[in-house]
């Protein structure tokens, strides 16, 4: 059968009608989008409008927000946010990680402890728990270190002892610690059963299991919602404000409170809310770079990966990682 | 003087009220190459995954080298189940080969190979590397060494999987289905692996659906059907001479 096929063929390419020889596509050119176009040039007139708006309204004083970007105040208030976003972080990696152990353990009594810290946290606002925590003397006039239900060792007032500050952090680190549980315990759960049989079989202990084969895969879905909640949380230490913490908004509104120039400063610690949070996304990459060995055959779904692939620098980084293990 | 390295005396399981084994005897000798044959649902797979511990049984019990697996016996004769870092232990002694071959994406073919000797074995690394890249030479992948396992064909990661099993010196290996996953064509690459170390006098229970391998390179067949072993014998006996009406109907259906 396989030779008259070929004829076949042959026949029909000198059948071919000699108009459609003419016609190649690659002349061809973009569909007519008229309604795209039509609505985007609509958009981008409101666009203009914005960018007019912001160049020539009186009210935004930029001389104003120029004076005060790098005034010591807002420095000092920008450095304390970074500081409360670490520490409330590091206290919210740790303790979620412990909460998940909890969670995910064979044991009923941690489950349930784990469970019902993630409900509480989870359940009531941020900002009720931070003023919560604030006012903890009145709930427990003094706090000690001892042996439960036995002596104290050391004690003293709450009061004394619950700055704005140590309350900010207790308080956005245990709410951190329950949302960071859910993150880590979904990344545990998107690592294919086969992964953890395969390990059981070769004789791995648990903890080397853990942290060799599931952690390092689940990483992959745990770092972009950790870097979306650590912008949340960035922009969540505003919320210390309320409690007397000397942090970005509180230091600019401190100035405020004087100048009565509102507008201006609050765009002050936008600006450089907008810079932490970019700094973050940054960071995200390189982090989703470094845990994606071996996940992807290439192409980047990030804008700063494209950004970094056209000019050929992560490329080099693939190379570099490749021969190191 | 053959010794016996299975030993599995009337073992039991059930899920959530279905029993899916339902009392299987069976022995494996040093040396011997025994394939599992029988239709989706006779227990194969569990029979596989109860012997090292990837399931609890329900009842029965599985002895490897005389000593028990997932339990001890207590001076006073209670029988307790180990802990998981105990059983990770014993499990060293029994390599399994999976359908999916599950082999760790994020690590390098060589590190795939060369982790369980030094992690768990306590060889140097440069000690483990060089037993993993005798063992990619002895399955035909020794320039895919520093390959991730997500760029190589199945049945070149199903070979890195036989490696990797390998690598532990088990002293019984299992495979569960090892070609079910890989297109035709990759088949006989894995297979020729498999016969070559059945060869070499490794002693292996293999769960296979492919018929030719098991009369090529099994000592023993065994027919599962229903939780129970219906039948074994030779290649020639089960797969051309069946006593048993359901095994001759299934390997009418497994040529067909």
């Amino acid at each position: 059968m396989g030779t008259p096929v070929s004829s076949e063929v042959r026949r029909v390419d000198t059948a071919v009608p000699p108009e459609t020889t003419r016609v190649d596509v690659a002349s061809a050119r973009a569909p007519r989008r008229t309604w795209t176009w039509l609505l985007a040039a609509l958009v981008a007139v409101l666009a203009a409008q914005l960018v007019n708006m912001l160049v020539t309204n009186p009210h935004f004083e930029w001389d104003v927000v120029a004076t005060y970007f790098r005034s010591e105040t807002v420095l000092t208030g920008v450095v304390m946010t970074l500081f409360l976003t670490a520490a409330a972080m590091v206290i919210g990696l740790v303790l979620g990680g412990a909460l998940v152990v909890c969670r995910m353990s064979a044991n009923p009594v941690l489950r349930l402890v784990s469970s019902a810290y993630i409900w509480f946290f989870r359940g009531t606002p941020q900002l009720v728990q931070l003023i919560f925590w604030f006012n903890i003397g009145l709930l427990v006039p003094d706090i000690g270190l001892g042996i439960p239900f036995g002596p104290v060792f050391v004690s003293g007032a709450a009061n004394d002892l619950i700055t704005p500050m140590l309350a900010a952090i207790v308080g956005l680190g245990l709410h951190e610690a329950a949302y960071q549980a859910e993150i880590y315990r979904a990344g545990l759960l998107s690592v294919d059963e086969g992964q953890v049989e395969a390990a059981k079989a070769l004789g791995m202990t648990p903890a080397r299991m853990f942290f060799k084969i599931q952690l390092p895969q689940a990483m992959r879905f745990i770092v972009p919602p950790t870097t979306s909640a650590v912008i949340a949380l960035a922009k969540g230490t505003s919320l210390v404000s309320v409690i007397g913490g000397a942090e970005l908004l509180f230091a600019v509104q401190e100035i405020y409170s004087q100048t009565y120039q509102t507008v201006p400063l609050l765009i002050v610690a936008s600006l450089w809310y907008l810079i932490i949070t970019s700094v973050l996304n940054v960071m995200q990459f390189f982090v989703e770079q470094h845990y994606g060995r071996g996940a992807t055959r290439g192409g980047s779904t990030s804008m700063i990966g494209r950004f970094l692939e056209r000019r050929g620098s992560v490329r080099d980084l693939g190379v570099e990682r490749g021969n190191e293990s | 003087m053959s010794r016996t390295v299975l030993q599995v005396n009337a073992l039991r399981k059930e899920f959530s009220g279905v029993e899916v084994l339902r009392g299987v005897d069976l022995q494996v000798e040093a040396g011997e190459t025994v394939a599992i044959l029988g239709s989706s649902g006779s227990g194969k797979s569990t029979l596989l995954r109860c012997i090292n511990c990837l399931e609890v049984p329900s009842g029965g019990s599985v002895w490897l080298d005389g000593e028990i697996m997932g339990y001890q016996l207590e001076g006073n004769g209670t029988l307790r189940r180990l802990t998981e870092r105990r059983i990770a232990a014993q499990r060293r002694r029994v390599g399994m080969v999976f359908q999916s071959f599950n082999l760790f994406p994020h690590w390098t073919v060589l590190k795939n190979i060369s982790d369980g000797p030094q992690s768990v074995l306590g060889l140097s690394r440069s000690d483990a590397e060089r037993r993993a890249m005798a063992l990619l030479s002895r399955v035909g992948l020794k320039d895919r060494a520093g390959a991730y396992p997500r760029q190589l064909s199945g049945g070149q990661q199903q070979r890195v999987a036989i490696a990797r099993a390998l690598a532990l010196e088990p002293t019984l290996l299992l495979f569960d289905e090892p070609t079910s996953a890989l297109d035709p064509e990759n088949v006989g690459e894995v297979t020729d692996v498999m016969s070559s170390l059945a060869g070499d006098g490794a002693t292996m229970l293999v769960v296979t659906h492919e018929l030719g391998f098991a009369r090529a390179a099994a000592d023993r067949v065994v027919f599962m059907d229903g939780g129970v072993i219906l039948e074994q014998g030779s290649p020639t006996e089960v797969l051309d001479h069946a006593r048993e009406q359901r095994t001759q109907d299934f390997v009418r259906r497994s040529v067909a």
